[in-house]
């Protein structure tokens, strides 16, 4: 079950207000995706804690072999 | 320590390896691209690593996932420490950082 794009960047926008969120359909099935995020929450975080935030907005939806999400990419900075 | 049995032996496994992937597949025949891209790069660095393949053990495969709060496999952890998942593997790779950091933890490359 493929999850839509603007309900991945719903769920980031939500939990990062001031975010650039840019979203790649990595293999143009709508399933494979890499998001790209940009925000001030990022700054002074490692990188896996800056990615479990982006797992924890997702609410769950990579979770488990019947997730929504089958992959999703990160790549988070601050500005 | 923990009551979950899964979880118990992912301790055991992360302390007793310096090196340790959690993947799908293994080395020889990965079954996902993101734990072949993982694989690639240990190999690049000539790392002596263990793997398990969560395909093979789903009480791991779940047990691994709330561990690290992370919900994703491949999962690297080098002396006990998670490092990160595939993608940050590959930017520590490119940046010349996971070189620093296995080097700094007296991991031996043979790269």
């Amino acid at each position: 079950m493929a999850m839509a794009q603007d309900d991945i960047i719903a769920l980031l926008s939500a939990a990062f207000p001031d975010a650039k969120i840019e979203m790649i359909d990595l293999a143009g099935d709508n399933n494979h995706w890499k998001a790209i995020i940009e925000s001030e929450q990022f700054r002074g975080k490692s990188r896996v804690a800056q990615h479990q935030m982006v797992y924890a907005a997702l609410q769950g939806k990579m979770d488990g072999a019947n997730g929504e999400l089958h992959a999703l990419a990160l790549e988070t900075s601050a500005p | 320590m923990t009551d979950i049995p899964a979880h118990a032996q992912i301790a055991k496994t992360v302390s007793e390896n310096d090196v340790v992937l959690y993947m799908k597949g293994t080395p020889t025949f990965p079954q996902c691209g993101f734990s072949s891209t993982v694989v690639q790069v240990l190999d690049y660095l000539g790392v002596d690593y263990a793997s398990v393949n969560v395909l093979e053990d789903p009480a791991i495969r779940q047990g691994i996932k709330e561990v690290n709060n992370w919900p994703t496999i491949p999962q690297v952890f080098v002396k006990g420490e998670f490092i990160g998942g595939c993608d940050i593997i590959r930017e520590m790779f490119e940046s010349g950082e996971m070189r620093t950091m296995l080097a700094d933890k007296g991991i031996s490359m043979a790269a």
